[in-house]
C-alpha cells in the first residue's frame, strides 16, 4: 500500500485530528462540490430530455414537430455536448474538490479561482447549448459569410462538424483557458504533496494535461490547420481521446480514491494498478483511427489502430482484476452498500464495453455494425453505465456528508439505482440487436426504408428504456431535494449502506 | 519514474499523447501534404451549376430575392452557407459522407470514396460521419429533383412514407414551393455532392449540360 493511500484514511471523516494533518474542514471546500454537483444534475436533465425528443424523433412521436429551436438535428448536439461538458464535467471537477485536497493534504491553489472556474464552465456548457441551439437561426449573415470568404474557413456560429467537437468556435478559447486553469488549481496541490504519489493522483495528473491537449487538438486542427483525409485521423484520434483521456482516467481515479475508502481496505495489488495505468497511458491514445476504419486513411494506420485497441483489452481486464480482488472476501458489500453497488456495476458494463470494442474494431464486425445503431448501444454503456454509474455511487456516498443528513429515503435510492442500472442495460441490449438488424438490412440491398422500418420495435423500446433511465434521475432529484430542505427521514438507509457520516 | 509527478507528467501525460499525435495524426498530415486543398470557389463546377441555374428558373422569384442571379459567386456562398446549415441543422449526425469498399455499399450509393474527395474547403472538418439514419449523401447529387428536395425538406413524410426525418419548415416561407435563402443553400449544397464524380446521375435532363 502506498503512502497517499494511508495518508488518506487517517484523514478520513470530517473529525480527522491526527497530529500534522490539516482538518477536513481547512482542506475541502464543500460548498463549490454542492454547487458542481447541481449544475452537473440540471444538465444531466436536459440531456436526458434532448435523448428523449431524438428517440421520439424517430418512432414518430415527436410532439414538438417543425419547431425550429426545438429541432432534434440540434437537439441531438445537445443531448452528446451536456452530457460530457455539463454532466461528466462538472461531476468530475466537483468531486476533485473532494479527492485532491483529502488525497494531498493541501487545498487547492486558490479559492477564488475555483468559483472563477466554476463560473467559467457554466459560460462555457451554456453558450455552447445557445450557440447549438441558435447557431444556424442566426447564421446567415453577410459578416460570416465575409469572413469565411475571406479565410476559407467554416466560421459556423452553431454547431462546428466534429462530434463532441461541436462547442462553437468562439467558446473554444474560453473553454481551453478554463481547461489551463483546472489544471493549475488541481496541479498545485500534487505538486506540493511529498513522497510517492497514490494511485489515483497518477490518473488526475495526467488527465489534466490529456484533456487541455485533446481538446486543443481537436477543436482546432481539423477546422484551422488540417483539412481531407487526415482532418479525419485528427476527428478520430479526439472523439477517441476525449472518452479515453478525459472521462476514463477521472473516472478510474476516483474509484482507486473511493473503493478502498468506502471498504476500508487497500487495493489489491499496487503492481497490477502500476500495469494498469501505464497501459492505458500508452495503448489508449494510439486508437482514434479505430472509428474510421475502410476510409481513405492509410490502411496501415488503421491496422495499427485496431492492434493496440485489442491490446488494451488486456490491460482493461487487469484494472478490473485489480478491483475484484480487492472486493473478494468483502462481497456482501456489493448488496449492502449502495455506492459499492454502483461502483462494480459500472466495472462489471465497462468490462462489457471494452471486450466488445476488442471485438467491434476488427475489420470483420466493423462491416456490419459501422454506422448502425451497435455504435450508439456501444457509447450509452461506456458514458452512463460506467462512468454516470460510477458518478451516481459517488453522489450516492457524499451527499449525505456534505448536506450533514442521512438520504431522505432509502427506496427511493434504490429505484435510482435499479432504474438507471436496468433500464442502460436493456437499452444496451436493445441498440446493440438494432445494429446487428440494420446491417444485414443495408448489405442486402433492401429499399433504405426496410432498415428503418425494421428499427421501429427497437426505437420504440429504446424510447421506454430511455424512460426508467429518466425516472431514475427523477427519484434522485426527488430525494435529493427532500434530503436538502430538512425532511423528515422516512426510512433512511443504514448508515454503512448509504455512506452517511458515522459519528 | 513510473510513480514519480516527473514522469507522469512528460512520460504518460506529454510523452504518450504526442506520441500517439505523431503516429495517428502527422503521419497522414505528411502523407497528404502535397495535395491542393480547392477553395469553395474552385468546387464549383457545371452541374451543380446548372441545378443552381434550376433552382432560379423553379423558384424565381424566392431565389431572387435570396442570391439575385446564378452566378458562379453566388452559387460558392450558396454552398457555403448551405455546409454551413448542413453542419448547424445536425444533418452530418445521421447522413454519412463516405461509401465504403464493404457491405455492397459501392452497388448503393455509388463509387468507394477516394482520399482526394475530402480536400477541400467545404470539408473542414471532414464530414465522414458515424450513424446513419439515413442513407449516405456524398453521391446524393442530381439523384432527385430540386422540386423533391423541396417538398422533402417541407415535410419528408410527403414523398418517403415512412421516414424518421425532422421536418425543417423553417428552410421556406410557408409553403414548399418557396424557399427562402436558407433553403435554397441546403438544396444547392446536397446537388453539389458527388457532383466531382465520373458519374452525375440526372433525375431529370437539364439543357444546359446534356452536352457536357
Amino acid at each position: 500500500m502506498t503512502h497517499g493511500a494511508s495518508a488518506h484514511h487517517r484523514s478520513d471523516g470530517p473529525q480527522a485530528g491526527h497530529a500534522g494533518a490539516p482538518s477536513h474542514d481547512d482542506l475541502v471546500d464543500e460548498k463549490i462540490i454542492v454547487c458542481y454537483y447541481v449544475a452537473a444534475l440540471t444538465f444531466l436533465t436536459i440531456s436526458m430530455l434532448a435523448g428523449l425528443l431524438v428517440a421520439l424523433q424517430l418512432v414518430h412521436w415527436n410532439p414538438f414537430k417543425g419547431t425550429e429551436l426545438l429541432s432534434p438535428g440540434r437537439w441531438r448536439m445537445i443531448h452528446t455536448n451536456a452530457i460530457a461538458y455539463g454532466f461528466l464535467a462538472n461531476a468530475f471537477l466537483g468531486t476533485l474538490h473532494w479527492a485532491v485536497p483529502r488525497l494531498t493534504f493541501h487545498k487547492v491553489f486558490s479559492k477564488p479561482l475555483s468559483w472563477f472556474i466554476f463560473g467559467a464552465w457554466q459560460v462555457v456548457v451554456l453558450s455552447t447549448a445557445f450557440g447549438i441551439v441558435l447557431g444556424p437561426t442566426f447564421q446567415d449573415q453577410p459578416w460570416i459569410l465575409a469572413l469565411a470568404k475571406k479565410w476559407h474557413l467554416p466560421m459556423n456560429l452553431g454547431a462546428q462538424g466534429l462530434e463532441w467537437g461541436e462547442t462553437p468556435f468562439w467558446i473554444d478559447p474560453v473553454a481551453l483557458v478554463g481547461l489551463a486553469l483546472v489544471a493549475v488549481n488541481f496541479m498545485v496541490p500534487i505538486g506540493k504533496s511529498k513522497g510517492p504519489m497514490y494511485v489515483s493522483l497518477w490518473y488526475f495528473m495526467a488527465a489534466f494535461v490529456w484533456t487541455f491537449l485533446t481538446y486543443a487538438m481537436g477543436n482546432l486542427l481539423p477546422e484551422y490547420a488540417v483539412a481531407g483525409t487526415s482532418a479525419g485521423a485528427i476527428g478520430g484520434l479526439f472523439i477517441h481521446d476525449l472518452v479515453g483521456l478525459f472521462v476514463t482516467p477521472l473516472g478510474w481515479g476516483l474509484m482507486y480514491y473511493f473503493v478502498p475508502i468506502i471498504l476500508k481496505k487497500p487495493i489489491w495489488s499496487h503492481g497490477l494498478s502500476l500495469v494498469g495505468f501505464w497501459g492505458l497511458a500508452f495503448f489508449y491514445p494510439l486508437q482514434g483511427i479505430h472509428h474510421f476504419l475502410y476510409t481513405p486513411i492509410p490502411m496501415f494506420l488503421q491496422y495499427g489502430a485496431v492492434i493496440s485497441t485489442i491490446a488494451v483489452e488486456l490491460v482493461v481486464a487487469t484494472v478490473v482484476i485489480n478491483f475484484f480482488g480487492t472486493l473478494v472476501g468483502r462481497g456482501k458489500e456489493f448488496f449492502d452498500n449502495l455506492p459499492i453497488r454502483y461502483f462494480y456495476t459500472g466495472m462489471v458494463f465497462y468490462f462489457i464495453t471494452c471486450f466488445q470494442c476488442a471485438l467491434q474494431v476488427t475489420f470483420t464486425f466493423q462491416k456490419l455494425i459501422h454506422f448502425t445503431d451497435w455504435v450508439v448501444g456501444h457509447a450509452h454503456l461506456v458514458m452512463f453505465g460506467v462512468f454516470s454509474l460510477w458518478l451516481f455511487g459517488i453522489m450516492t456516498y457524499l451527499f449525505p456528508r456534505l448536506l450533514g443528513r442521512p438520504w431522505w429515503s432509502r427506496s427511493l435510492c434504490e429505484y435510482h439505482y435499479w432504474l438507471s442500472a436496468g433500464g442502460l442495460f436493456v437499452m444496451f441490449l436493445d441498440l446493440t440487436l438494432a445494429g446487428i438488424f440494420q446491417g444485414y438490412y443495408w448489405s442486402s440491398l433492401q429499399p433504405w426504408d426496410a432498415s428503418t422500418n425494421g428499427s421501429q420495435p427497437f426505437w420504440i423500446t429504446r424510447v421506454f428504456a430511455g424512460l426508467a433511465m429518466f425516472a431514475g434521475l427523477l427519484c434522485f432529484l426527488v430525494n435529493l431535494w427532500m434530503t436538502a430542505r430538512g425532511a423528515e427521514a422516512t426510512d433512511p438507509l443504514p448508515a454503512r449502506a448509504a455512506g452517511t457520516p458515522t459519528a | 519514474m513510473f510513480e514519480s509527478k516527473s514522469g507522469i507528467f512528460f512520460i504518460a501525460g506529454i510523452g504518450f499523447f504526442l506520441l500517439a499525435f505523431l503516429g495517428n495524426g502527422v503521419v497522414p498530415m505528411i502523407m497528404y501534404k502535397d495535395r491542393h486543398e480547392q477553395t469553395v470557389e474552385e468546387v464549383v463546377n457545371k452541374r451543380v451549376m446548372a441545378q443552381f441555374r434550376d433552382l432560379a428558373q423553379r423558384y424565381p422569384e424566392s431565389f431572387h430575392n435570396a442570391f439575385g442571379e446564378p452566378t458562379e459567386e453566388a452559387c460558392a456562398e450558396a454552398l457555403r452557407l448551405g455546409r454551413q446549415l448542413y453542419v448547424g441543422e445536425g444533418c452530418w449526425h445521421c447522413h454519412s459522407q463516405f461509401v465504403r469498399p464493404v457491405s455492397n455499399e459501392s452497388r448503393r450509393f455509388g463509387p468507394v470514396s477516394k482520399s482526394e474527395e475530402y480536400d477541400n474547403e467545404l470539408q473542414r472538418p471532414v464530414l465522414f460521419g458515424t450513424r446513419r439514419v439515413g442513407p449516405d449523401l456524398s453521391r446524393e447529387g442530381g439523384r432527385r429533383s430540386n422540386d423533391w428536395h423541396a417538398v422533402h425538406f417541407h415535410k419528408p413524410q410527403v414523398v418517403s412514407t415512412d421516414s424518421p426525418m425532422p421536418e425543417y419548415p423553417w428552410f421556406f416561407d410557408g409553403s414548399p414551393d418557396k424557399p427562402n435563402r436558407r433553403g435554397i443553400a441546403v438544396m444547392t449544397y446536397v446537388q453539389w455532392l458527388g457532383s466531382w464524380l465520373d458519374e452525375y446521375p440526372y433525375y431529370e435532363e437539364l439543357a444546359e449540360v446534356t452536352g457536357e
